[in-house]
Parts: structure tokens; sequence; C-alpha cells
């Protein structure tokens, strides 16, 4: 039953560096994607009806966390208090300026902008910094894991972009995606190679595929790859963490009593599949290209 | 000054915060659904105009309320880890459930519904909003019955120096939770009402329009475009506003007893610290402020019986020293008595004046009444009044429930993580004080901004730049 709840937090994390991972690096790369109002506008609407329900993965994690794992969630939040800190402040200002922007005045919006960025790239970097350090615990994988999360983030975000956008923006997002895609392959290749494991090889493959997809113009297999690379990387990581998840504690003793997990089973097995199917139904309903007048319009009648 | 002192106010300056949006969102999201569920059903232009206009400032609110919540769900690992190592299994289950089961449907739906107004057809774009405010709702309980546990806990054995979970629906049905969900929900609601009640006695003093008889005009600076503004639409919105309080606030006053009861049996220290009794009193007299005492009025509130003897501070201390060993089990006594009165009177004052707006409003038709300007002005003023109870409440409840954490089972001072010092936690304190300060008064201008700015009216047919010249006209 504890490794069961282990995969399934490690399948939480997952599905939060999967789905927020192209939030992320839609929002940290919006000044480069974009020229002008109307296509900051168009990148941003990329993400504007999904990175809410993209960030409650986070929230469902750390909660699955606490009930699951007591000892594990508080000694990881407590361990890297600061990190943690620096984070949740990263999400506050991000998630306030999202919401935010399109009610502001013209001339505040580069204050926003600001904000959307920093709040983007902070905890992008920093949640690959905290597994980097628990896993190696040097200053130095501290940095690299943190390189590797925020990378393969903006990646990840550059190809949604890609994906999601007709035009100018469509074009640049593509060669954006490529071009950070191969400066980062040394941070991406070193970093995996020292996780050793299977995934993190598999995770290789899938970073290349999909590098050399999106320069081939095949956004949409190349999204699959990028997603299929933080997957893995996920994957990697709590294989790592297994069973000894923070130095000194073992999933055996951070966990809750079978009670607990056995009734969490039975919730979690009838409503996760819900929650994905009307996520899943999001995308779908959002699903069309955008184009830069056609957001500005919709901006204004909303 | 340590680290524990720090981190307690830490998360009561966050947690307070925190609530100050919270129930608008949950109030004034269902006050929007109402909106478009009228419109929905009329098809009176009106009420699309009022649901975007609320919308709006909910919208504005509800990003305050989310990203300070993820502050609440990460903090208990951060600064109480001792306290989520011993409560985790009982108290992470309505947690992990809240996300799993409410926050979904919230955001998801929230996010389908503000980029869906065209993409959804108009019954599934209804259908979108009751989603979201029912998701708000859900995340409400599943919170509040979290908290309920650490004021009257349920359902549980300490084992190992750990409680563990024996049963979920007791945790989940526990009597303090069934009296406290109500109350801050219905609370809500007034809050909520007082909300509306101030922003649409703001524009009916600003158009003149409490009948909705003169015909509106609006300028864009060289061309005059006239309103096709529904006549009387801010008088309709106060009316559903006054409706919402009037009933909310009966439920409120009506579970506000219930908890009271539930103290008298579950939390005497709290009830005796309320009422500054200082010993075991038969008969107890309740007095509204000092001097003033009603006759075995506390007994009556507390128990139903006017004879009932009432703990008090000083006999309910002896009594846990024996049982609990030497310390000092009273809570800070100032602020309990004082947060309870505000709750009272802050919150009856809000409630008696949406019964005083409804009788001077009535009427349908041709002999709907005006809204009075005195009257209209009194809503903007009382803005304060509904915020003011609602957080007095929390202080009574929370404050009230210390020394402990988990009442009987846990003190603070024992849930504090021994691992973060007192720098980390005053270098957060700060940032979040400051982070925190600079966003309620942009949330406070952007608020006040949209309220004069008043609702968008239809847009007149002006190209304002190259980009939008290229959309066919047909799509306006």
């Amino acid at each position: 039953m504890t490794t069961f709840w282990f995969i399934v937090i490690a399948f939480l994390w997952t599905g939060y560096f999967v789905l927020e991972g192209f939030d992320f690096g839609v929002g940290a790369l919006m000044p480069v994607l974009a020229r002008g109002e109307a296509e900051r506008r168009q990148v941003l609407r990329t993400i504007g009806p999904v990175w809410d329900g993209n960030e409650v993965w986070l929230i469902t994690a750390i909660g699955a966390m606490f009930a699951a794992f007591p000892a594990w969630y508080a000694g990881f939040l407590s361990q890297f208090y600061l990190a943690a800190v620096m984070v949740v402040l990263g999400l506050i200002v991000r998630g306030v300026g999202l919401e935010w922007r399109g009610k502001v005045r013209a001339r505040e919006t580069p204050l926003v902008d600001a904000a959307i960025v920093t709040g983007s790239v902070l905890p992008a970097f920093l949640w690959g910094a905290i597994f980097g350090n628990v896993l190696f615990g040097s200053a130095f994988a501290t940095v690299m894991g943190g390189l590797l999360s925020l990378g393969l983030a903006l990646v990840h975000g550059a190809v949604f972009v890609a994906l999601k956008t007709r035009g100018p923006v469509r074009a640049r997002a593509r060669e954006t995606a490529w071009v950070a895609g191969v400066v980062l392959v040394p941070v991406v290749a070193f970093a995996l190679w020292r996780m050793d494991a299977w995934p993190a090889y598999a995770a290789m493959a899938a970073y290349a595929a999909g590098v050399a997809l999106v320069w081939a113009g095949r956004e949409a297999w190349a999204f699959g790859c990028t997603a299929v690379t933080i997957a893995l990387t996920t994957a990697a990581t709590f294989l790592a963490l297994h069973p000894e998840p923070l130095p000194g504690l073992t999933v055996e003793s951070a966990a809750s009593a079978p009670y607990t997990l056995t009734v969490l089973t039975w919730i979690g097995l009838i409503a996760l599949p819900g929650v994905i199917a009307y996520q899943a139904w999001t995308y779908w309903v959002f699903r069309k290209r955008l184009t830069a007048p056609e957001v500005l319009l919709e901006s204004r009648n909303a | 000054m340590d680290a524990l002192d720090l981190a307690r106010w830490q998360f009561g300056v966050t947690t307070v915060y925190h609530f100050l949006f919270v129930p608008l969102t949950i109030g004034l999201g269902v006050f929007v659904a109402g909106l478009q569920t009228a419109w929905y059903r009329t098809g009176k232009e009106h009420y699309l105009t009022l649901t975007k206009f609320f919308g709006k400032l909910f919208l504005i609110n509800f990003a305050m309320g989310v990203v300070t919540g993820i502050v609440q769900e990460f903090q208990f690992g951060m600064n109480w880890s001792e306290y989520s190592i011993f409560v985790g299994d009982v108290f992470g289950a309505p947690l992990a459930l809240e996300a799993l089961l409410a926050f979904f449907l919230e955001s998801t739906f929230l996010g389908l519904w503000i980029f869906g107004w065209d993409k959804l057809p108009k019954k599934l774009h209804l259908a979108t909003i009751w989603a979201a405010v029912i998701g708000s709702n859900l995340s409400a309980y599943f919170i509040l019955a979290a908290n309920a546990w650490m004021k009257h806990p349920v359902g549980y054995e300490v084992v190992d120096g750990k409680a563990r979970m024996t049963d979920l629906w007791a945790v989940l049905t526990n009597s303090t939770a069934l009296a406290q969900v109500p109350h801050v929900v219905a609370g809500s609601f007034v809050v909520a009402g007082g909300f509306v009640l101030a922003v649409a006695g703001y524009r009916i003093l600003r158009e003149r329009d409490a009948t909705g008889l003169i015909p509106r005009r609006r300028d864009f600076g060289d061309v005059t475009v006239p309103m096709r503004r529904e006549a009387g639409m801010w008088r309709s919105a106060l009316r559903g506003a006054l409706v919402m309080t009037a009933v909310a606030g009966a439920i409120v006053a009506l579970t506000g007893d219930m908890s009271g009861q539930l103290l008298h049996t579950q939390q005497p220290m709290k009830l005796a610290a309320a009422e500054g009794l200082r010993h075991d009193t038969a008969g107890a007299p309740f007095s509204p402020v000092p001097g003033i005492e009603v006759p075995n009025m506390l007994s009556l509130l507390a128990a139903h019986d006017p004879n009932a003897t009432v703990q008090g501070i000083d006999d309910i201390q002896q009594r846990l020293v024996a049982q609990f060993g030497p310390g000092d089990y009273v809570p800070n006594l100032p602020i309990v008595y004082l947060s309870f009165r505000v709750m009272i009177v802050f919150g009856m004052a809000t409630v008696g004046l949406a019964f005083l707006g409804l009788f001077l409003t009535r009427g349908r038709g041709r002999r709907a009444r005006p809204v009075p300007t005195w009257f209209a002005r009194l809503c903007v003023l009382a803005l304060p009044l509904p915020i003011a109870a609602i957080i007095s409440g929390w202080l009574l409840s929370e404050i009230g429930r210390q020394p402990w954490t988990v009442q009987g089972e846990l003190l603070t001072a024992a849930s504090v993580s021994p691992g973060v010092s007192l720098t980390e936690v005053a270098i957060s304190l700060g940032l979040f004080t400051l982070v925190y300060g600079v966003l309620a008064v942009a949330e406070a201008v952007l608020l006040i901004r949209h309220v004069k700015a008043g609702p968008d009216e239809p847009m007149p047919a002006v190209v304002p730049d190259e980009t939008e010249r290229r959309v066919p006209t047909l799509m306006y």
C-alpha cells in the first residue's frame, strides 16, 4: 500500500511538471516570443484557460503527501524552507499577474509582465534545484537540477506556443524551441546521465526526438516528446527517491496507517479519472490555434 | 521573541489575509452564477451586463484567494512540521480531498467560464460557473472539517505519539464541522452581500439611478452614446444582495447559536474566555458590555437552560492543570472577549441593514419603491462591517483555541518546526508582509477602478488600431 501511494504521489508530481512545465515556459518566454501587446496577449492566451487547473496538480500532490506521508511532507517543506517560500511567492505574483493582466492600465502592464516572468522562472528553477539537492546533496547538483527543470520548461513551453498559435508568433516559438533545445543539450544530457536510470536515458532520447521534430515543424509530435521527457525525468527522480525520499527518512516510516491509505485510494480511484476527463475536455474546447487579432477581439468582448 | 512566536504571527497574518478574499469568492461566485441564470432564463440584457460587471470584480478577487491559499497548504509543513507529523494521518485527508474534489472543479471550470463565452453553448457555459462555485463551496466544507477537527478531534486514536484516523466519516460529519460549515459559508454570503450592497449603492449614487427612470447617456469624448441599459438595473442588483444577506444572516444567527452550545460542551475555555466568566456559575449572566448584565442569559444561550452551570476560566485552568500537568491553558482574554463582541455587533448590524433595505425598497413593477439616497450611502459606508465581523469570528475561534493546536492532544508550542530558525521565519514573514501589502493595495485599486468605471457598454463602432481592421466587420 505504501509503495502504491508513493507511485500515486509520483504520478501527481509528474502531472504537475508536465502541465505546469509548459505554463512556466510560456510565462518565462513571453517577452521573447511576442512583439507588441497583441502578440503578448496571444502568447498568454494559450495558457489562459488552463494554467490554474494545471497548478491544482501541485496542490493535490502536496495535499496527498500530507495525507499519505505526513513526515515526508513536513520534512520536505521545512528542510527547504526558504526555497519553498520563494516558490510560493513566485506562484503568487505569477497567478495574480496572469489574472490581472487584462484588467490593468496599459502603462502598468510592464510591471505585470515582470511579475509573470519572475513568477514563472523562479518556481521552474527552484523545483529542480530542490529535487537535485535531495538526490545528490551538493551545491553543484542543486544548480544543475534547477537548470534542468527550467530548461525543460522553456523548451516544452516554446513547443506548446508553436503548437497553439498561428502567424509570426508560431514561427518565432518554433525557432526558439529548437535553438534553446540545442543550446541546452549539454545541461540536459549531463543531468540525466548523472541520474543514471533507465527512465533518464529514455528521457534523453525523447528530448532529442522532441528537438528534432520541432525543427522539422512537427509540433504536435514534438510536444508529445517534450511531455514524455518531463514525465520520464520525474519518474527517474522518484525512482531514485524510493525508498528514502529524504535523507534518513524511509517511505515506510513516513506513511500514514493502512486505514487512511485505503480510504483515500477508493476516493482517488473514483475521482481522479473524472478530473482527468474534464481537464482533457477543457483542452478540447480550446483546441483551436490562436491568432493575435482574434485574441484582441475576444479580450475586448469578454 | 523566538521562532515559535514569529511562526504564529506568520500563520495568523497569512491566514487572516487569505480570508479577506475567500468569503467574496464563495458568496460573490454564487451571486454571479445567479445573475447569469437570471439572464439565461429571462433573456433580459441587464442581467448579462450585471453578470459581466460583477464577474469581473469576482475574478479580480478570486486570483488573490487562490494564490494566498497555496501558502496555507504549504505552511503546515514549512512552519508546523511537528503538528503535520502528528495530525497528517487524519488532517491530511480532508486537505487532499479538498484539492482533488473541489479545487480541480473550481479552477478548471472557472477557466472554461472566463474564456468560454463564445465557445460553449449558453446552457453549458452557465453550467461551468455553477460547477466552479460548487467547487468553491465544497472546498469550504473540507477545509472547515479539517479545522473543526483541531477544536474537537473525533474518529481517531493516538498510536506511537501520532494521531491515526479510525473513521473518515466521523471526521467529515464532526458535530463541530456541521455547525461551523454553514456558519462560515453563510457568513461568507453576508460578506459578499455587503460587498454587492456597497457597489450597487455607489452606482446608484453616481448614476442617480434609484428608479432607473432617467434615460442614460455616456460620453466617449466626441460622441455621446445612448446606453441600452435596462431601467433600475442597480436596484435589482441591490435587491438581490439584500435578499442574499438577509437569508444568509438568519442562517448565521441560527448556526452561531448551535456553535455556542457546542462550545459549552466541547470547548468550555473558549466560551468562558469570550464572556470573561471567571468561575463556574449556575444561571450565568451575559454581559454585552462590561457593567451591564442580563441575568441567566449566558446559561440560556449556552445550554438552552437558564439554570445550567457554565464553567469559568479559573476553574477550567485548575482542572486542565490536574489533567495535563502544569501550564497556562488560558487564551488571550482581551482579544477573545473583544472579537466575540465585534463579530456579533457588526454581523447583526449588516443583517439589520439588509432587512431595513428590503422594507425600504419593497414593491414590484409600478409600485416599486426607489432606493433612498441616504440608504445607498449607508450601504457604501457599511462595507467594512461584515468583513470585520467575519475576521473577528476567526480570531475568536482560533485564538480562543490556544494554547492548543489540537484541543486536548497537542500544544501549539509542541507543533512548530524544530529545524526552522528564527532568521528563516523572520525572512519569510518579512517577504510575505511586503508582497501581501503591495498586492492588497493593487487589489483595492483595481476593484475601486472597475466599480468607478461601471459596466462596459456596447462598444461604439470605432476601430482603434491596425491589427483589428483586418477582422471582418461581420464579427462584431
